[in-house]
């Protein structure tokens, strides 16, 4: 009770300067995520639901419904082969770069000689622009000069070929995931414990059992991070394809097929604005169920 | 998504490719979200009267070469009034267009022909330029400089031509002759195909470039009239005419270059230049990667014609120019603007062997052209009709959204032309809402 009594004593002395440096601190973020991120959200939301061509007062846009909802689902040939990139997009991504990246950083651990080098080289990718990236391996894909054709002898066009160019883009994109993946994971393993490891051996685990028993229960908030940002990855893969050709002719993804509709002269404002709808949704039944998970474990 | 970039004439598309910031990608963005309304907006305070100095939008910014260099060259010359020259960075521009224009734009600025125009003049965003319009100008120009009403909205300077690019000496070496019909392209073709070459060289990487093989067959088998109103939405896409196109188009694409979307028109050109392929349907800046020497090798033909009761007397020639705002703060400077903007004086400034577009002024001097280009001026003459290209004579939503994604897909697979035809019609009818 004493005790209790002196913290709560200690918070009532919270000065007025200390408020206004609270309120401050958690006001201006608020704001800031509120304007530039909450706003215009329910704003793309709303326009969602009018035909507007970018001419005009959008108060004069056509009240349309459902209809640009409909129209993606129905009509718009791009939408669908769009979902099922992103989908594989995200699959591929788990089962290749993030359980590379995780492998890479268990071995790392293990301070062999010259890790330090493994470690930069693997991870300078991640330090590379996507556009970048594109060029990169533009080198490697060409169909004529480049790299992979010259030393197998095929003539398949890498980027263009509607068949291999999603596979193609997400070895390129996953080159650079990899060694991110691989930092975050050695980040969290150096945190681990080194008793733990000892108690593990005493016990008689081997290295692969050790690791994944004790090593990787104990780094469950960074799986969660990691699953969290590979999650991201594929919903935000973006910048790869516009580079490459712009989001078509196989490398449709929703978010260019938004960019596609919106930005430049195209301007079908409230169509491009349902595809950014879609996307909302999709993300934010992932940060929800993320969040939930963060929370029971809080809780328990 | 403009193809054309005047007057260097290298496309749009490619330059928007190379060149998209993140800047342009926020702006766009930010549009998303329903600021434009308000950016919009802010511009209306100042628009009222008053003279000072005469602004002027150009679509090209220092330091993008020739293109800028030319546009500078010709509004320096011009000493009638002050200008205030705001020079933007293509991309840019294209893209703020709608916004541009409900703000407070230049009195006069960089536009170019068909739809577009037609749409803002409709819009009540440009004005009728008639009083300016230049005397100087083939009858075709002018039909594309009209709007519905009868009245010029747009004062044209430059074009360039979209015809079938061949190499003089490989031809004379194999005894090639330029086809006049359908039928003598196929035979060409396969006489081309036995003696080891890629007859017609083809690219759609990029989207567009395909789009004029479908303008002038659509011109050449239903005639320009349809096209036109196929592309202002006013026909149906299952019109069984537009079949037809598809239909011979397929019937052409065994002779065209394969694997054509992952190769840009600058690849296709060089294959041309290697002597791989035989002839290439592209516009006149063609020539923009090629040697001066190489130019004078290389000739051009007309796009055969299909159906002799249509004939072959139309063709793509995107014309790029000026437009005056609607309500112009200086209507008078404007005017004086324009009429030199058009005259041939002005023409003159693209008197250079160096940029690969023609001045549409019969009476700019054209002694600097090279042979091609004297023969785009002359082939220009003849054409009795001239469209503006597919993605500035139709809703650029539909040309970018539907159509590119739609004409790959017929490369991908030619033979689901219905169920093709049946997709860009519903979607055409989603976007033409009258």
């Amino acid at each position: 009770m004493l005790l209790r009594g002196g913290r709560r004593g200690r918070r009532r002395r919270l000065t007025d300067r200390d408020r206004v440096v609270v309120s401050v601190m958690v006001g201006v973020p608020t704001l800031l995520v509120i304007a530039l991120v909450w706003v215009p959200a329910l704003l793309s939301v709303a326009l969602s639901f009018v035909r507007w061509n970018g001419l005009g007062s959008v108060g004069d846009a056509d009240w349309v419904g459902l209809q640009n909802y409909r129209d993606i689902v129905e009509i718009y040939p791009p939408f669908w082969p769009a979902v099922r990139h992103n989908l594989i997009w995200l699959v591929a991504l788990f089962l290749g770069p993030t359980v590379l990246g995780i492998a890479l950083a268990a071995v790392l651990d293990r301070e062999l000689r010259g890790s330090r080098l493994y470690q930069t080289a693997f991870f300078l990718p991640t330090v590379l622009s996507l556009a970048l990236i594109g060029f990169v391996w533009q080198l490697v894909y060409s169909a004529d000069q480049g790299l992979l054709n010259g030393l197998t002898g095929s003539s398949i066009d890498w980027y263009g070929d509607p068949e291999y160019n999603l596979g193609a883009v997400i070895v390129a994109s996953g080159w650079r995931h990899t060694g991110y993946i691989m930092l975050l994971y050695l980040a969290g393993l150096k945190g681990v414990d080194p008793a733990l490891r000892e108690a593990a051996k005493l016990d008689g685990c081997g290295e692969v059992q050790t690791f994944f028993r004790v090593v990787f229960p104990v780094m469950r908030p960074v799986n969660i991070i990691v699953l969290v940002i590979t999650v991201i990855e594929s919903l935000r893969a973006f910048d790869l394809v516009w580079v490459i050709n712009k989001g078509r002719n196989g490398l449709e993804l929703i978010s260019a097929l938004v960019t596609q509709n919106i930005v430049g002269e195209a301007s079908r404002v409230g169509f491009g604005s349902a595809l950014a709808t879609i996307m909302l949704v999709v993300s934010t039944v992932f940060i929800v169920v993320y969040l939930r998970t963060v929370m029971r474990e809080d809780n328990s | 998504m403009a193809a054309h970039r005047s007057p260097a004439g290298l496309p749009g598309s490619f330059l928007a490719t190379s060149s998209i910031t993140r800047r342009t990608l926020f702006r766009g963005l930010a549009v998303g979200g329903g600021l434009a309304a308000t950016l919009a907006a802010c511009g209306d305070g100042d628009s009222g009267g008053g003279s000072g100095p005469l602004r002027v939008g150009i679509n090209e910014a220092p330091g993008s070469g020739r293109a800028y260099d030319q546009q500078k060259a010709r509004l320096d010359a011009f000493t009638e009034a002050e200008l205030e020259v705001n020079y933007v960075d293509h991309n840019t521009f294209q893209e703020g267009i709608n916004n541009y224009l409900q703000g407070s734009p230049a009195d006069v600025f960089t536009w170019f022909a068909g739809y577009r125009a037609r749409s803002f003049y409709t819009n009540g965003l440009i004005g009728d330029v008639s009083d300016a319009y230049p005397a100087d100008v083939s009858e075709a120009i002018r039909k594309a400089s009209t709007a519905d009403d009868g009245k010029q909205i747009f004062v044209p300077t430059n074009n360039y031509p979209w015809a079938v690019f061949y190499f003089k000496s490989l031809w004379e070496k194999n005894g090639y002759e330029p086809p006049a019909t359908l039928d003598e392209l196929v035979t060409l073709s396969r006489k081309m195909q036995g003696d080891g070459l890629t007859p017609i060289g083809f690219a759609d990487k990029d989207g567009w470039p395909a789009m004029g093989t479908f303008d002038i067959l659509n011109m050449r088998i239903n005639g320009y009239d349809f096209h036109m109103s196929l592309m202002a939405g006013q026909n149906s896409w299952t019109d069984p005419k537009v079949k037809t196109v598809f239909d011979t188009w397929r019937g052409l694409l065994p002779y065209h270059q394969s694997d054509s979307l992952g190769r840009t028109y600058q690849e296709a050109v060089s294959s041309l230049q290697q002597k791989k392929s035989g002839m290439y349907y592209l516009g006149l800046f063609l020539t923009d990667s090629l040697e001066i020497e190489e130019q004078e090798d290389i000739a051009f033909f007309t796009f055969p014609e299909i159906d002799s009761t249509v004939g072959a007397d139309a063709i793509d020639a995107p014309i790029d120019g000026f437009c005056r705002s609607a309500a112009p703060r200086n209507e008078g400077a404007a005017t004086d603007l324009l009429k030199y903007l058009g005259s041939g004086d002005s023409g003159s400034a693209l008197d250079t062997a160096e940029i690969p577009q023609i001045a549409t002024n019969a009476k700019a001097t054209t002694g600097n052209y090279t042979d091609l280009q004297q023969r785009a001026v002359e082939f220009m003459g003849t054409q009795k009709s001239i469209a503006q290209f597919m993605d500035r004579d139709t809703d650029p939503g539909f040309a970018s959204t539907v159509m590119i994604p739609a004409i790959q897909t017929f490369i991908k697979n030619p033979d689901d032309v219905d169920g093709l035809l049946k997709s860009i019609d519903a979607q055409a009818k989603s976007i033409f809402v009258s």
